[in-house]
This record gives structure tokens, sequence and C-alpha cells, in this order.
């Protein structure tokens, strides 16, 4: 299956005249062929459309008739996944489409200023493609490399370390029509800084042991030693692992599946994307444990789409499996043990990071999250039980798997024990994956990566915690601060209303819209937020801020809207006063922007020039 | 599995597979819904239903109704909150009310009074969102879609179609239609179909029909939306009289079994005509 290989290195630039005008068989026969590659099942609908996508630089509206009747789908469905997902699209993209990544931490290390730069020579408004087709540019949200940032995506592909020399030897490949593959290697590097291993990290590990161990222990047994190893889930919500596992064994109901759950949005965190890298074996043997456990045969890798350059090496690592008997038939010679690993693409949406949504998206549908109950656990993919995991949930079960609960549980903290793998970026000296036995203190944490000067942490990204440099005794754990791993440092020159403001249009940028309160909740936070920090708010405003911000934490449907207030309720918290000074003093000035009201009449008089502004009107 | 759970301090019987909606319904009990309609299958994604269950929050045409469990509907928060997305879905579209062909028949408009709703509080969006009167029977004015998927599941599961879908992420959420120009002159909806008639709001509406009441003697004209509700359940369950209090603080009900609507309600609940 080459669904990953959306964007093909080798594919040279200027595809075909199929962009321009698709002649029917043409058309038809690819379609066909993608058809063929997806043997016809509709819950792959994603991924033939990440193809039609590649080939066509949109989802033309025959690919969607076609599509539609030969996978009996009504072609709303295509209409709705394509208008769902950041990186499809009913209109043609650029022959280069550029993502910037739009994460605070890009913000942090100039990423403004290269996306003006970038825009100005090549000749293209960001949100726009150019007239010739050659190139479209946007901006993203985090894209998973705030160690190594500014950051962006070609094509799909991640581009890392961006700066005013590397954008100018871009521009120059784009004008010249030169393939990717032959753009210079390190723009496309990633590097997997490891800057503190800790339990996990440090562990051996052989192919199969995990499994051998399983075997020979038993399976009841490798269940115990998961439940005495106190294992909760690593991808923010801390449920019990065997708990969830348990549940799914026993479930009538069959198959059974394994979802690894590879989405990893939360703007700041990029372990799982180390983990996928250096150690998928480990991940891959973990998911192959637990269908041993629960008795499934079919797993699924949800790999998020800004992680396309994983794609091919994860593939041979499964081949490899394969072919070590560590994967398919009878596995390890076990009689009737037969279990085996899809890789599904995503294609832009942090909801799908969320277990049901994601479970939609791997049906072929838009991530909305579903109604609960009931549970995934019992009613999950294909409306089968299923049991969904963060990478690091199945690394470590991995390990527990071989040396036992009770190593695992002797370290961190009684309700959260183990290690907790952290993605640090932002003000520090040394950006990178850190391994710390829960329970450490912020102040650790912040000595070892090197930051002083600390005005904030941002614990468990936007939909975690904002703690000022008077809380650094904090811990890292379930029951304190708790997190997917994102942690993300702010120094004293950081404002911080650039950092809430940014979270909360991202949370507005990828709210599903499936419930009210979240759908035009999050829009009027973002509003609102705005025109307290442009000068513009009153009392009254920032009353109907944290009145809002109520609203949508406590009415939404899932548990985007759930934290989309967080930022501002957080730093609310922490620094009402900041709030109260942006507040207009007198009571007679304009509670709004009377030049912005001003700009749709601006546009229908189709000028945006100086003079058309108030301000200058006034001087 | 049947049992008892109580609503508001109210002791409320339910039957098998009811959710808790649909148990206080048809006790009598009004809980304010819009993408919830009785025999649909349940969605909850406008959040006017929501409750509080056994402490928590849910919402109440989703969760199915267990035997002992203590909602709360009618406290002030949760009404607050529900006049606030009430106002939300008024404010991200564009309701005209009074030259909507809709007005007095309108669930929104009928839910919005019935919380007292004397403003849009929020900044207005002015979304820009085109009129499809391609077809020759049915009008969409999309300025009045909220989004809440009965048109969608009606032709689905009623009418055995799949004509209509909602597309689009976050607040560029929109209604298409499935045909090959997106046009619903070219979709195999017909008049006669129960999704030509399920639309709450103004979105859908049938064409030459809007006037046949005129404005004043209109459903929710006369009937706030908590009577009209719970004594179609009533009817429709044939059912008794008042339910016995679960504890001392018996609280006010919306329209309860007492009520002279049940007279005037029409034999059966046809929603072809007009509601
Ligand atoms: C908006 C949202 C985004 C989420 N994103 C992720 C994600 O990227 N990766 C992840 O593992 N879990 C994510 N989750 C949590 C999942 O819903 C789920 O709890 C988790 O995958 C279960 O695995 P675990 O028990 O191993 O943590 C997200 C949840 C929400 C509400
Ligand atoms: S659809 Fe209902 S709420 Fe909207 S304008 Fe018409 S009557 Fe008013
Ligand atoms: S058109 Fe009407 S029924 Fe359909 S989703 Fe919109 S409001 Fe609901
Ligand atoms: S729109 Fe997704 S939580 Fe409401
Ligand atoms: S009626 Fe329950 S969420 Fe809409």
């Amino acid at each position: 299956m080459v669904y990953g290989v959306a964007h093909d290195f080798s594919i040279a630039m200027g595809h075909d005249d199929s962009t321009k005008l698709p002649s029917n068989s043409k058309m038809n026969t690819f379609i066909e062929s993608v058809l063929v590659q997806a043997d016809y099942k509709p819950e792959r609908l994603l991924q033939m459309l990440r193809a039609v996508q590649a080939q066509y630089l949109h989802i033309p509206q025959m690919a969607i008739e076609q599509l539609a009747a030969a996978l009996h789908i009504p072609r709303t469905q295509i209409i709705a996944v394509a208008e769902f997902y950041s990186f499809l699209h009913l209109t043609p993209q650029g022959r280069y489409d550029i993502h910037i990544s739009d994460s605070i931490t890009d913000r942090m290390l100039g990423k403004e200023k290269l996306l003006n730069y970038l825009a100005e020579k090549l000749k293209v408004k960001v949100g726009q493609v150019r007239a010739d087709g050659l190139v479209s540019l946007n901006n993203t949200s985090c894209t998973g490399m705030c160690d190594q940032g500014p950051a962006g995506l070609v094509n799909g592909y991640a581009l890392t370390r961006l700066d005013h020399s590397r954008i100018d030897v871009i521009v120059q490949l784009i004008e010249q029509q030169a393939p990717l593959s032959d753009w210079p290697a390190e723009f496309f590097a990633v590097d997997e800084p490891i800057r503190k291993p800790g339990l996990l990290l440090n562990q051996p590990f052989n192919s199969g042991a995990a499994l051998a161990a399983t075997f020979a222990r038993g399976l009841a047994e490798t269940l115990a030693e998961v439940d005495s190893s106190n294992l909760r889930g690593r991808g923010g919500a801390g449920f019990k692992t065997a708990l969830k596992w348990r549940t799914c064994s026993v479930q009538a109901a069959t198959p059974h599946y394994v979802i690894c759950n590879a989405d990893e949005g939360e703007p700041g965190t990029f372990k799982d994307r180390m983990l996928l890298d250096l150690y998928a074996d480990q991940i891959f043997e973990g998911m192959t444990l637990c269908a041993a456990i629960i008795g499934s045969d079919q797993g699924l890798l949800y790999l998020r789409a800004e992680y396309l350059f994983l794609y091919e090496q994860l593939q041979r690592v499964l081949q490899r499996r394969r072919e070590s008997g560590l994967l398919g038939r009878n596995i390890l010679g076990r009689d009737g043990f037969d279990f085996d690993i899809e890789i599904r693409m995503g294609a832009g949406a942090y909801i799908c990071g969320e277990a049901s949504a994601q479970i939609e998206s791997l049906e072929g549908k838009p991530g909305i999250p579903r109604v609960k109950p009931p549970n995934s656990v019992i009613c999950g993919y294909q409306r089968k039980p299923t049991v969904v995991d963060n990478v690091e949930t199945f690394f470590a079960a991995t390990h527990i798997a071989i040396q036992g609960g009770q190593w695992f549980a002797e370290v961190g903290t009684p309700q959260s024990t183990g290690s907790k793998l952290l993605s640090i970026s932002g003000d520090c000296a040394r950006p990178g994956i850190y391994e710390y036995p829960f329970g450490t203190p912020i102040e650790d944490i912040l000595r070892d990566c090197g930051a002083d000067d600390v005005m904030g942490v941002q614990v468990g990204g936007p939909s975690g915690t904002f703690i000022s440099s008077r809380e650094l005794q904090r811990r890292i754990a379930f029951e304190d601060l708790s997190t997917a791993g994102s942690f993300i440092v702010f120094n004293s020159s950081r404002n911080i209303f650039d950092i809430v403001q940014n979270f909360t249009d991202f949370f507005a940028h990828e709210s599903c819209g499936f419930c009210t309160p979240c759908r035009v909740g999050t829009t009027l936070l973002k509003n609102q937020l705005q025109k307290i920090v442009e000068g513009n708010g009153a009392a009254v405003d920032l009353e109907e801020l944290s009145e809002l911000c109520l609203i949508v934490k406590n009415n939404s449907h899932c548990g985007l809207g759930d934290s989309a207030a967080n930022p501002i309720l957080s730093t609310l918290a922490s620094h009402p006063e900041l709030y109260l000074n942006q507040l207009k003093q007198s009571s007679f000035t304009p509670g709004f922007d009377l030049d912005a009201t001003l700009a749709v009449a601006r546009r229908m008089a189709q000028r945006d020039d100086d003079a058309a502004h108030l301000s200058q009107v006034e001087n | 599995m049947s049992g008892t759970l109580c609503i508001d301090g109210i002791a409320v019987p339910f039957s098998d597979g009811q959710t808790i909606i649909e148990a206080a319904r048809t006790a009598g009990v009004y809980i304010p819904y819009l993408c919830h309609r009785p025999g649909y299958a349940p969605y909850g994604s406008c959040k006017l239903c929501t409750v509080k269950v056994n402490g928590r929050t849910n919402t109440a045409c989703t969760l199915p109704a267990a035997d002992g469990q203590t909602v709360i509907s009618n406290s002030p928060d949760l009404q607050h909150d529900r006049q606030r997305i009430t106002q939300m879905l008024f404010v991200e579209g564009n309701h005209f009310c009074p030259s909507c062909e809709k007005s007095g028949n309108c669930q929104l408009q009928a839910v919005a009074y019935h919380q007292n709703m004397l403003d849009n509080h929020y900044p207005h969006f002015y979304a820009q969102r085109e009129l499809d009167a391609s077809h020759p029977d049915i009008l969409i004015d999309h300025d009045r879609c909220i989004f809440c998927n009965l048109c969608v599941r009606a032709s689905k599961e009623k009418d055995g179609k799949e004509v209509f879908g909602i597309a689009g992420r976050g607040i560029h959420k929109r209604l298409i239609v499935n045909s090959p120009t997106g046009k619903l002159k070219d979709s195999d909806i017909s008049v006669d179909d129960e999704a030509a008639h399920v639309c709450p709001t103004g979105a859908i509406l049938v064409k030459r029909s809007a006037y046949l009441a005129p404005i004043g003697e209109r459903i929710y004209d006369h009937h706030p939306i908590s009577e009209v509700a719970c004594e179609r359940a009533v009817l429709e369950a044939g059912a008794a009289t008042g339910y016995p209090s679960c504890d001392q603080t018996k609280l006010p009900q919306n329209g309860g079994p007492d009520s002279h609507y049940a007279a005037t309600m029409p034999p059966a609940p046809d929603i072809k005509h007009g509601r």
C-alpha cells in the first residue's frame, strides 16, 4: 500500500496535465487504482482521498462521483470528509503546497516574520494559491517539531529549522520546479534529541521479548502484571490501562480491535514522534501483546498526517516483524494467534486524537466525537469492542510485560506510577525529550533543560495548565499537573496574551463544530479575548469573557470544548491584574474598534490604503 | 429495564430503552430540546437538553434512563446556560423572526420564548449563506439552519434516502444536499418526504404553504412549547395523570398533564402539517 507516499518524493512536480483539465478516462483509471488499492473498503476513504488530493491537488467532483458509486456511500459523506480535514481540499492547491506551523513555539522562534518573508518571496498571499498554480501557502496547527522549529510542511513532508537562508533556497527550488527528492536532505532532517532517558528509554529490548514473556507467563498473568503496575493511559485522560484491556477482553461481541493513537495533536507534544521514529518495534509489540490479551486479530495505527515522513519506515518495521513471525499468522508459533497492523493516516484534524473521533475517522467519516455511553471499549471501531491507547502506553506495556508490574510500580507516586516522557520546548537551552519519574517537581525539570528567567510554563499543552513562576514546586503527576507530554517554557520577555490568543485561536480552528457551545462558543471566546487584548474591553467584557469560558467548558460534547477555555481560565486565575490593566479606563470611550468595524466598508469600496483607515484620518 | 427516576423533585417512571428526555416528556416534564425528536435516533448536538444526572453533566436526549437517577434540569445555572446556548444559535445564523414564514411554528423561536430570551446577547456573526430555491416545492434557507441534523436523519431513517448531509468543520459547518449539482432540485427528495417537514426552524420549508395558517393562529402562538411537547407525548402514550413527587420539595412543572392543551391537540402527531 502506498497511501502514505501520497506526495511521493519521486514524483516530478508538475504531475501531468491532469491538474488542469483531467481527462475523463485518465482520472477514471487513477481512481480505479486507488479503489483497488483500498480493496473497495469505505472505511479507507481518508486514505483514498489523500491519494486523490496528492494526484490532482484537490478532490475533483468527478472523483467524488466515482468513489461514491464504487463504495456505495452518499457523495455527501465524501464532501463532508473533504471539508473536515485541513489537508483535503475541494479546490486545487499549489503543486507545492506549503504549510507553516503556527504553534506558539514556532511564533517564539520568529515564525511570523518568516511566513511573511516567504509569502513576499513567493508572491503569494497566506491562505491562497498563486495564480499560476505552482504554489499555495497556509498556516497550520502545530506540526510536532517544536524542538526544531520554526517548522512547516511541503506536500505533507516535514520541514524543520526554517530560517531566511533556507527560505531563499526553497523559493528557488520551487521556482525551478525541482522535485522534492532534489531538495537538500537536511531541510527534511528530523532530530530526536533524547536529553534525559529514564526507566523506559534506557531499557534494552530484543524484538519478540515481550511477547515471549507474555506467552511464558500466561495471558491472564500478564494482564495481572499490567494491573499491578498501575499503568495509566499516557494520552492525557489517565485511565487505568489494565481495566480497559480487561473490559474489552470480556466483551462477547467479536472481533475486537486494537488501535494505537498516534495523532499527537496537542501543541508542544512530540514524544510519540520520537517513539515511532526510534522505538517503533516496541510500540508494535505492545499492540501485539494487547491483542493477545484482549483477543484481537486486527490492529490499526492512526498516524497524524504531519508525520508522513515516518510512514515508509514504519511500514518497513511492520514488514520485518511479519518476516520474523511477530505479526501475521500463528505469531511466535502460537497456534491460532493471528494479528496484523495496518497504518492509516490522518489528514489534519486535532479532534481526531479524541478516541471516538479517531474511530469515526478510521471508518472514513469526519472526526466527530461519538455520544457516550457506550464507550469505545464496548462499542468502538465498526461498533465492536476496541482498545484505543496512546503510543507511550503501548511502549510502557511492552516493558511491563518483560519486567513485571512491581518494577514499574516502584517508580513514581502511588497514584501515578512509572515514568513520563516530556516534550520540552520554548525558552530553554536544551529542548527535546526527557523522561522523569512521576512526581518530579517542575523546578527540577526547568533546571535540567536549562531554563532560567522563567515567567511561566504551559504543562499539558493548550488544553493543560499555565503555571506561573510562583508555582514551580508543583509536580508532574495525574494528581497534580497532568500532561500527555507537552511542556512549553516561557521566559519573562514573553507576552501572556500572545500565548493565550494563540491557544484560543487554536481551539476555535480545531473545534469539530458538532455541538453548539463549542462550535459557536470557541469563536465567541476568540473574538471576546481579542476585544480585550486590543484594549477595547470594559469591565463588563471581562465578566462576559469569564462567563463564556464556563458555558463552553460546562456544556460541550467532548474534551476539546471542555478544555478550550483553559488558557483563558488559567491565566485569568494566575494573572488577573494583566487582564484588568488591559481594560479601558474611561467610561466614555467607545467599546469597540471603530476602524475595524469599517473593514466591510473598505472591502466593498475595494480600498485598503492608509487613508481609508480611521487612525490616519484622525491624525 | 424500567423503573423510576427523579427529575427536579418529580418521580418519573420510564420504560425499557427510554432516554431521560423521553421519560420526562411522557410524564409531562419538559426538558427543552432542538436536535431531538421523538422517534428519532438520539444525536446530542444542540446541548439544550443539558441536565445534571447524579451530579454529572449530560444530555437528556442521549442518556438512557436508569432506575434511581437524580436529574436536575431547571436549576438557575442550567437555565442560564440554556438561554446562552440558544442565543449562540441566534447569532450564528440569521434569524429575522418578524419576516420569517416559520414564525409561530418555529421551535427555535418557541424555545427562546420559553427561556425568556429578550435579546441575542452575543455579537452577531452576519454569516453569509445562500438560499436554495431551486426545487419546485421545497425551499432551503440556510440562514436559519441550526445543524440539528434532523433532516439528515429523517431522510435516511424515515424516507430511506440520503438527501441531506452536514459538511465543514467548526464554525464553517454547512448543510449540503446529495445531488450532482448540490442543488435540491437535482436530488431525489419529494415533498411527501418526512425530511421536507421535519426542520424545527424555517430552514427547510414547503413552498406555498407558509401562510396557510396565518400568524397568530400558529401552534406556539397559543401554547408554550413546554406544553406542546408534553401534551403530545401524553396523547401518544395515552398516558395518565399526575406523577408523585419524589421528595418534599416538589418543584413547579412546565405545563403539567392537567393542562387544557390536550383537548385541542390533533388526534395524531403529524409532522407534515405545519410543525
Ligand atoms: C481533543 C482531544 C485530543 C486528544 N488527542 C490525543 C492524542 O493526540 N493522542 C492520544 O493518545 N490521546 C489523545 N486524546 C485522548 C484520547 O481520547 C484517549 O483518551 C487516549 O488515546 C486513550 O489512550 P490512553 O489510555 O493510552 O491514554 C485526546 C483527547 C481529546 C479530548
Ligand atoms: S427560523 Fe425560527 S428563529 Fe430563525 S428566523 Fe425563523 S422563526 Fe426566527
Ligand atoms: S435544515 Fe433544519 S432540520 Fe436540517 S439541520 Fe438545518 S435546522 Fe436541522
Ligand atoms: S464541537 Fe466538538 S466538542 Fe463541541
Ligand atoms: S436535544 Fe439533547 S443535545 Fe439537542
